[in-house]
């Protein structure tokens, strides 16, 4: 019996097909089977919340040393590099001045004060975030209590969400951050290149019990609390006082919110 | 058969080209992966505390879906808490947890994380991504391996 | 059919080969971004896609424009394009593996492409363009191969595929569609945030991509037996649509300026400002927008008055509208999308070599595609005439 060329690929084709088919299948069945016999549970020292929130209030922040302080705090804990090109920075809060952190609609008449006052500028965790929409992989994601957050191990660092986010919140690993990291916190991983990172609003603290180490050295300025609750602060002073944010009417709802000129007439 | 010769001897090469590496190690006594499973950091525990979080034999086999959920539930659904098959509970902690055991001998290394001013910027220091040795010993014996440490470190005590 | 890929000239064979010299460069270059991350490209913080991105947008274009004579063909019964059909169909599939690579080349951890399919997410575009390029890519090859295999057993096409060409038209139309809602549908970039997008991406690419296909037709006729147009006009036809979609494209342009310049909302202008005229100082855009300008109106006129019929006035013309919408698609929509940045800050890009090499080892990667598809196809169709 002869076969031509044909037949001979027809038939080897089919057998390749048959041979990664079956073996795919017996793995398959083989992979659910793995299943462990045990359960998964939140620690009860852990902060809860429907919706985390931030009130930045502009009175407490006067000086250079209040902004650094926080600044410091967080980026040294979450291991943020320090590049020396700004081509290539990472940062997860920082501080710009009022006209370009409410851009769009320059007053030019805003007195000197508010003009040149510190803003604080970090992740807005919007309640419709641009950025989840965007991803490709859900390696960005919105969980239960609001917090926008990063899964790194998922991330394909397309970039999708630094397009998406318009309040330029996040950061992308365009170079190994690790030989940039001046002093290394062992509370926190780093990142590997090639992916996006940005504020996490210290979720691995909230599960701990802590509050958001930014919120923990502001001295007050930073106020943070569960937005569905009555009676938290930052609830009250939203509802009570005149707060501004970024772009609100992209309609993204940030959940940070500005305090300004409200710490006197409180 | 059409160039029938030339396709045989061009066959019988490319299977000796391929099987090479198994004639070369035959014969050759293969010493295996030497697995600390009880170093000083795991003896200094009280004795119920020895225990790895599933028995030895599941880990062995399955240590990489397990170490794939804790990851999917406390990354992605804030469940910082493993109950074991027993009913004991642990903290979801590659560094805090895993590694309390299973740190070993890196301890005694120096510094493992270097002053940035001495490497080159923008290269990777390949001190760091030196996993602890318990993993080191199976992956780099089975050449697999794992992405874990370009992130994560090796626990407090061995990161001083 | 592949077999007659192997088999050329001399001439072919240096063309290959110099092909394979350049994709050799750019695989170098692209270790080495590899290696050491995307830090060695011109991207930023702020301008967070650059040349990668742009050459995938402006390719999705030139492979949906084979739908400008798959449809005339087949649901017109345009005869005229008989012949130059499958230049089309052979022009699509390396501008979808080269739409494709850019993508791929411009990810940050690569190794980790497969996610987008094992954590599908459906409330992203990027997932559905995923689909509609893989489907398209899939489509061409499939009919391109089966109508060439009837053509050269001298046997009508099979029947099962003309379901499969009309199905081609509309998703044409979708892979740019969806390409556009990448960038329309995001809030804060305001350059992108138009409703006029889709339009606008299918007008420039029913311009370019016929526009390339003409002059590849050129070259065919030059280097083999093969030709294409034999006397009936398809390349005339050709220059009707290349035409009529520059005029479209350039129409739609000067809605977006209107939009912008007329109602004198701040972050609407800001971006057109800048391509224009610059902003806060910053003008590396100014001269080479000015320039693609100046070459559209030249490209239009060229191919409106009776210098179309000139080959070598022809020629100039659509080169210049191929460049004129290079320059507005493969470049400056994608990179002063992200200018001024979400803080009104102007913050410029400019690629580097390294990813400059990249680039045109993907390019040389397609040139290489469309060589040896041609090759099959003029093989086939040189058979038959002897």
């Amino acid at each position: 019996m002869s076969i031509n060329r044909r037949q001979f690929l027809r038939r080897a084709g089919m057998i390749t097909a048959l041979g990664l088919g079956s073996s795919f299948v017996i793995s398959g069945f083989r992979k659910k089977e793995v299943a462990v016999a045990a359960e998964f549970a939140t620690t009860p020292k852990g902060l809860q919340a429907k919706r985390w929130a931030m009130v930045v209030d502009m009175s407490k922040f006067k000086t250079e040393a209040d902004i650094n302080g926080v600044i410091e705090a967080c980026h040294k804990l979450h291991n943020v590099p320090k590049f020396p090109n700004t081509k290539d920075e990472i940062k997860w809060i920082w501080e710009d001045d009022y006209h370009h952190t409410f851009a769009g609609g320059h007053n030019e008449y805003l007195d000197d004060h508010v003009l040149h006052s510190p803003f604080m500028v970090l992740c807005n965790h919007c309640e419709n975030p641009p950025c989840v929409k965007a991803c490709p992989t859900q390696a960005t994601f919105q969980r239960p209590d609001g917090i926008v957050s990063m899964d790194y191990h998922r991330c394909i660092g397309c970039r999708f969400c630094m397009g998406a986010c318009p309040f330029g919140a996040r950061s992308f690993n365009f170079r190994d951050p690790r030989p940039f990291i001046e002093e290394v916190s062992a509370e926190y991983p780093t990142r590997t290149p090639g992916v996006v990172e940005k504020c996490n609003f210290c979720y691995e603290r909230l599960a701990d019990g802590l509050m958001p180490a930014c919120v923990e050295k502001s001295n007050g300025g930073l106020i943070f609390g569960d937005l569905d609750d009555p009676d938290s602060e930052v609830r009250k002073i939203v509802s009570t006082k005149f707060t501004i944010r970024r772009k609100p009417e992209l309609g993204t709802q940030p959940s940070v919110y500005y305090l300004v000129g409200g710490g006197e007439d409180a | 058969m059409y160039k029938g010769g030339k396709i045989f001897a061009s066959l019988i090469i490319f299977a000796a080209l391929f099987t090479i590496p198994f004639f070369y190690n035959m014969g050759k006594v293969n010493a295996g992966p030497d697995v600390a499973l009880n170093t000083a950091a795991i003896q200094q525990l009280p004795a119920s505390e020895q225990q790895c979080v599933e028995s030895p034999e599941f880990m062995r086999a399955n240590h990489m879906q397990l170490l794939n959920q804790w990851r999917e539930e406390a990354v992605r659904n804030g469940q910082t808490v493993y109950v074991n098959s027993q009913g004991k509970e642990f903290e979801i902690s590659l560094q805090d947890t895993c590694l309390k055991c299973h740190a070993t001998e890196s301890a005694s290394k120096p510094a493992v994380l270097n002053n940035p001013v001495s490497t080159t910027a923008g290269v990777s220091n390949p001190a760091l991504n030196e996993s602890p040795e318990f993993c080191a010993s199976c992956h780099d014996y089975s050449a697999v391996k794992p992405q874990c440490w370009s992130c994560h470190f090796e626990p407090k005590e061995a990161a001083k | 059919m592949l077999e007659k890929a192997l088999s050329g000239s001399k001439r072919y064979w240096i063309w290959v080969t110099l092909l394979l010299a350049v994709i050799a460069v750019g695989l170098f270059a692209y270790m080495n971004q590899f290696n050491n991350g995307l830090g060695v490209t011109g991207m930023s913080r702020d301008v967070s896609w650059g040349l990668y991105i742009a050459q995938f947008t402006f390719l999705v274009g030139v492979a949906a424009s084979a739908v400008m004579l798959v449809l005339p063909y087949y649901l017109h019964d345009f005869k005229k394009f008989g012949k130059m059909v499958i230049l089309g169909e052979f022009l699509a599939i390396p501008a979808v593996i080269m739409c494709i690579l850019f993508i791929f080349v411009d990810l940050g951890q690569p190794m980790r492409i497969m996610n987008v399919i094992l954590h599908p997410s459906p409330r992203s575009v990027m997932f559905y363009d995923m689909i509609v390029l893989c489907g398209y890519l899939l489509i061409n090859l499939v009919v391109g191969w089966t109508t060439l295999g009837a053509e050269r057993k001298g046997t009508p096409s099979p029947k099962w595929v003309k379901p499969i060409i009309y199905l081609s038209i509309p998703w044409a139309v979708s892979i740019h569609t969806v390409t556009a809602f990448l960038y329309a549908g995001l809030p804060g970039r305001h350059l992108w945030l138009s409703a006029i997008m889709a339009a606008r991406f299918l007008a420039s690419a029913f311009a370019a991509g016929p526009a390339i296909l003409i002059l590849l037709c050129f070259i065919v006729k030059r280097v083999s037996k093969f030709d294409p147009d034999p006397g009936v006009g398809a390349i005339q036809s050709l220059v009707k649509i290349v035409r009529y979609a520059m005029i479209a494209n350039v129409f739609f342009y000067i809605l977006e300026l209107f939009t912008a310049f007329y109602s004198n909302i701040p972050e609407y202008s800001a971006p057109l400002r800048y391509i224009f005229f610059g902003l806060d100082g910053h003008t590396s855009l100014v001269p080479i927008m000015w320039t693609a300008t100046a070459l559209a109106f030249l490209g239009i006129a060229l191919l409106v008055f009776p210098t179309r019929k000139n080959g070598a006035a022809l020629t100039i013309g659509l080169l210049s509208i191929i460049t004129a919408n290079w320059i507005d698609k493969g470049m400056i929509l994608i990179v002063a999308g992200f200018v001024p940045n979400s803080f009104e800050r102007v913050i410029e890009y400019a690629p580097t070599l390294n990813e400059i090499l990249v680039t045109l080892g993907v390019y040389a990667i397609g040139a290489l595609l469309i060589t040896i598809l041609y090759k099959v196809a003029i093989s086939v169709r040189e058979e038959k005439a002897s």
